[in-house]
C-alpha cells in the first residue's frame, strides 16, 4: 500500500496526507500532555518546594500600613493578580485570620512541621497525640498528614484480591473458549463474556455495596460490611473481561498446526491445549495478567463504593481500606487549587499514571514479541 | 499394564481439565446473568414513562415524584459532544496508520504505543488531566483573554467533560476503525488506483465508505464506554443537583451514571430511595447494553460480508 511517487506532485494529495499525519499525532500529544499537566501540578511536592508548616513569624495587623505591599503579598501567599483584586479591608481580615491561627496552632508542637516532605510521606512518624509512630493519611486536620503507605497498601491489597479471584476464572474461560469449545458455542460465549465490560463500574460498585456486601458478610462473619475483600471481588468482576479477551486473543494466535500436530500424535484436545498451546502462548497470557493488574489498580468507582475508604494501615483483607484512586475521587472536590492537599492528590495521579504506563509498556512489549515470534515460526 | 494405566489416567486428567475450564466459563456467564437478572428484577418495575420524563424540581430523592429526565439529557449531551471530537480524530489516525504509514517506522510505533497506553490510563487520571489542562490551563487562559470578572470557562463545564471523555475514548475509535480498514480486500484499493483514481480519491470514495460499519461500531463502543464512566466527569462537569438542564457549553450538567453514585452514597435514606437507584441503574444498563449489542451485530455482519467479498 505504498504511496505512488507520482502522487507526490499533486498539491492537494500532498496537503491531505500531511494533514492526516498531523492529526494522527494527537494520540502522542495527548499522552504527553497528560504527563505534563498531571505531573506539573505535583512537581512542587516532588521537588520539596511546598511548605505546609504554619508561618513562624506573624505580622500583626497594625503593621499593615508600614510594611511594603510586596512583603504582605508574599506573606499571604497570594499571586500579584489576586493581591490587586482584594481591597484593604479584606487583606486586613486575612492578616487577622493568620494571627488567630498562629495563636491556636502554637498549642500543637507539630504545627511547625512541613508535612509535605518526603520523610513524612513514606516513613511513620509519631504525631503529638499518638502513642507510637504511625502511617496515616489525614489531609484535613490541623496538621495535615500525607503518608502514602496506607493508600499504596490499600491499592495493592484490593488489586491482589481481585487478581486472585479473576485470573484463574478468566484464564480458564479463555482456554476453554479458544481451544475446547465448538465454533458455534465460541461465537455465543465470547461476546457474552465480553459484554461484562459493558456494565459500568459505578453499577458494579453499587451492586457490590448493596447486594454482595450483605452476602459476603454473612459468609465471612467480618466485622465490616465494606472491606478490601469485597472491593477485590467486585474489581475482579470488572477485570475478568479484560484478562479474558487478551488471553483468548493470545491463545487464538497460536497457529492451528500446533494443535493439529498434537492431535495427530494421539493427544486429547485438553492435552493439546494444556501442554502445547498454553506454553506457546504463555507470554501473551502473562501480558493479559499484567494489563489486568493495570486495570485493577486504576479502577476508581468500584473501590470508592465498596472498599469502605478507611485510610488505616492493615494487613487484613477483611478490614476496610482506601486506594489511591478512591482518595483522588473522594477528595479532589475540597482543596483550593494550588494548595498542598490539591498538589498531593495530583502526586497520587502521577504515581498511578506512571504505574499503568509501565504495566502497559511491559504488556505491549511481551504481546508484540509473542506475535512476531509465532509469525516467524509459522 | 503400566501403559494402559497411564492412558486411562490421562483421560481422567483431560476430563478434569475440560470440566474445570468449562466451569470457569460458566462462572463468567453466571456473574453476568446474576448481576443483570438481579438488577433488572429489582429495577424494571420502577421504570415508567413518568420516571423517564419527570424532572427533579421538587426533591430528587422523592421516590414517587422524582424522575431522571435532566440526567438523561445531560448524559446524551456530553456523549454526543464527545463523538463530535473523537470520531474525526480517531478515524483520521486509523486511516493514517493503515493507509499511509510505513508499517515499522518509528513514528508508527510511537503512535501505536501512545494509543495502547491511552487505553490503559486509569479513568480518574483523565479526570485529573481534565482539571489540570482543560479547566485550569485552557479555561483559565480563555478567562484571562476575555477578561471576565467571574470564571466563565475556568470551571467545570459540559464542554470540558466531553473533551475529557473524547481523550479517553480515542483508542476505542482508533482500534475499531483500524480493524475495519484492514478487513477491506486490498483488491478494491488496487482496482481503484488502476483505474486512475488518486490515493485521496480512493480513500474518500472506496476505502472509507466500505469501512463505515466499522467506524460506526467504534463510535457506538466509545459512546457505550463513555456513558457509564463517572470518574472523568466528577470534577470536570457533572453536578450533584441543578435546577435546569444545560443550556450552553459552559454549563454544568446532571448525569445518569453520576446519579447512580449520588443515590448510592449521598441519599438521606438509602433504604427508602433504593427503587430510584435501581430504576436509574436499569436505564443506564439498557443504554450501554443495547449500544454494545448493536456494535456486536454490526461487527458480525461486517465480518460475514467481507468473507463473502473475499
Amino acid at each position: 500500500m505504498g504511496i505512488h511517487r507520482s502522487h507526490r506532485v499533486r498539491p492537494l494529495e500532498w496537503l491531505a496526507e500531511q494533514l492526516i499525519r498531523l492529526l494522527s499525532l494527537t494520540a502522542i500529544l495527548v499522552v504527553f500532555l497528560i504527563f505534563l499537566f498531571v505531573g506539573r501540578e505535583s512537581l512542587p511536592i516532588v521537588l520539596g518546594q511546598m511548605n505546609s508548616a504554619a508561618p513562624q513569624t506573624v505580622i500583626p495587623v497594625e503593621q499593615f500600613d508600614s510594611l511594603p505591599s510586596e512583603r504582605i503579598r508574599a506573606y499571604l501567599g497570594l499571586s500579584a493578580k489576586e493581591f490587586q483584586s482584594l481591597n484593604q479591608e479584606t487583606l486586613k481580615a486575612l492578616l487577622e485570620i493568620r494571627v488567630e491561627a498562629a495563636l491556636e496552632g502554637s498549642t500543637n508542637r507539630d504545627a511547625g512541621l512541613n508535612t509535605t516532605e518526603w520523610r513524612y510521606l513514606l516513613k511513620p512518624y509519631q504525631w503529638s497525640d499518638y502513642e507510637r509512630p504511625v502511617y496515616i493519611w489525614q489531609p484535613v486536620s490541623e496538621v495535615p498528614k500525607y503518608n502514602l503507605v496506607p493508600l499504596l497498601v490499600g491499592s495493592l491489597k484490593t488489586t491482589l484480591a481481585a487478581l486472585f479471584f479473576s485470573v484463574p476464572i478468566a484464564l480458564g474461560a479463555a482456554l476453554y473458549v479458544s481451544q475446547l469449545a465448538s465454533p458455534s458455542a465460541k461465537e455465543l460465549i465470547k461476546p457474552a463474556i465480553e459484554l461484562l465490560s459493558a456494565i459500568p463500574s459505578v453499577v458494579l460498585g453499587s451492586f457490590a455495596m448493596l447486594v454482595l456486601a450483605t452476602a459476603l458478610q454473612a459468609l465471612t462473619g467480618s466485622q465490616f460490611r465494606l472491606n478490601a475483600l469485597l472491593a477485590g471481588i467486585a474489581l475482579g468482576m470488572a477485570s475478568i473481561p479484560v484478562i479474558f479477551s487478551l488471553a483468548e486473543d493470545a491463545l487464538t494466535s497460536v497457529p492451528v498446526a500446533y494443535t493439529q500436530a498434537a492431535l495427530a500424535l494421539g493427544a486429547s484436545r485438553w492435552r493439546a491445549a494444556w501442554q502445547i498451546v498454553l506454553p506457546a502462548a504463555i507470554p501473551g497470557v502473562f501480558a493479559a495478567v499484567v494489563l489486568g493488574f493495570g486495570r485493577c489498580i486504576g479502577e476508581t468507582m468500584v473501590v470508592l463504593l465498596a472498599s469502605g475508604n478507611a485510610s488505616i494501615l492493615s494487613g487484613s483483607f477483611l478490614d476496610p481500606c482506601r486506594t489511591l484512586t478512591a482518595t483522588i475521587a473522594a477528595e479532589l472536590g475540597e482543596p483550593v487549587v494550588g494548595s498542598h492537599h490539591y498538589r498531593m492528590l495530583f502526586l497520587l495521579g502521577t504515581l498511578l499514571f506512571t504505574v499503568t504506563f509501565l504495566t502497559n509498556v511491559v504488556g505491549d512489549l511481551v504481546m508484540h514479541r509473542l506475535k512476531s515470534g509465532l509469525e516467524g515460526r509459522k | 499394564m503400566n501403559r494402559r494405566f497411564a492412558g486411562q489416567r490421562r483421560d481422567v486428567v483431560s476430563l478434569l481439565g475440560t470440566g474445570l475450564t468449562l466451569g470457569a466459563t460458566l462462572i463468567c456467564l453466571g456473574i453476568l446473568a446474576v448481576i443483570l437478572g438481579y438488577l433488572l428484577w429489582l429495577g424494571a418495575p420502577q421504570v415508567s414513562w413518568r420516571f423517564l420524563t419527570a424532572g427533579a424540581e421538587s426533591d430528587m430523592f422523592d421516590v414517587n415524584k422524582a424522575g431522571i429526565f435532566p440526567m438523561l439529557i445531560g448524559t446524551v449531551a456530553r456523549v454526543f459532544l464527545m463523538t463530535l471530537f473523537v470520531i474525526p480524530i480517531g478515524v483520521t489516525t486509523a486511516v493514517y496508520l493503515t493507509e499511509y504509514a510505513a508499517n515499522n517506522s518509528l513514528l508508527t510505533r510511537f503512535i501505536r504505543g501512545a494509543v495502547n497506553n491511552l487505553a490503559g490510563v486509569p479513568s480518574i487520571v483523565f479526570g485529573l488531566f481534565g482539571v489540570g489542562f482543560f479547566i485550569n490551563f485552557i479555561g483559565g487562559q480563555l478567562d484571562e483573554w476575555s477578561a471576565s470578572p467571574a470564571p466563565h470557562w475556568g470551571k467545570p463545564a459540559l464542554l470540558w467533560a466531553s473533551l475529557t471523555l473524547a481523550v479517553m475514548t480515542l483508542p476505542v475509535v482508533i482500534v475499531a476503525t483500524e480493524e475495519s480498514l484492514k478487513a477491506i480486500p486490498p483488491g478494491l484499493r488496487e482496482a481503484s488506483l488502476a483505474l486512475g483514481a488518486t490515493k485521496l480519491q480512493t480513500l474518500c470514495q472506496i476505502v472509507v465508505p466500505h469501512a463505515l460499519p466499522g467506524i460506526l461500531t467504534g463510535g457506538i463502543l466509545a459512546i457505550s464506554r463513555a456513558a457509564g464512566e463517572v470518574a472523568p466527569i466528577l470534577f470536570t462537569g457533572a453536578a450533584y443537583y441543578l435546577r435546569d438542564t444545560p443550556k450552553s457549553l459552559s454549563d454544568q450538567f446532571m448525569d445518569l451514571a453520576y446519579h447512580v453514585f449520588v443515590l448510592s452514597t449521598q441519599s438521606p435514606n438509602i433504604e427508602a430511595t433504593r427503587p430510584l437507584l435501581f430504576g436509574t441503574v436499569v436505564v443506564l444498563l439498557l443504554l450501554t447494553f443495547s449500544l454494545n449489542w448493536v456494535a456486536i451485530i454490526v461487527r458480525a455482519r461486517m465480518r460475514r460480508a467481507n468473507r463473502v467479498g473475499n
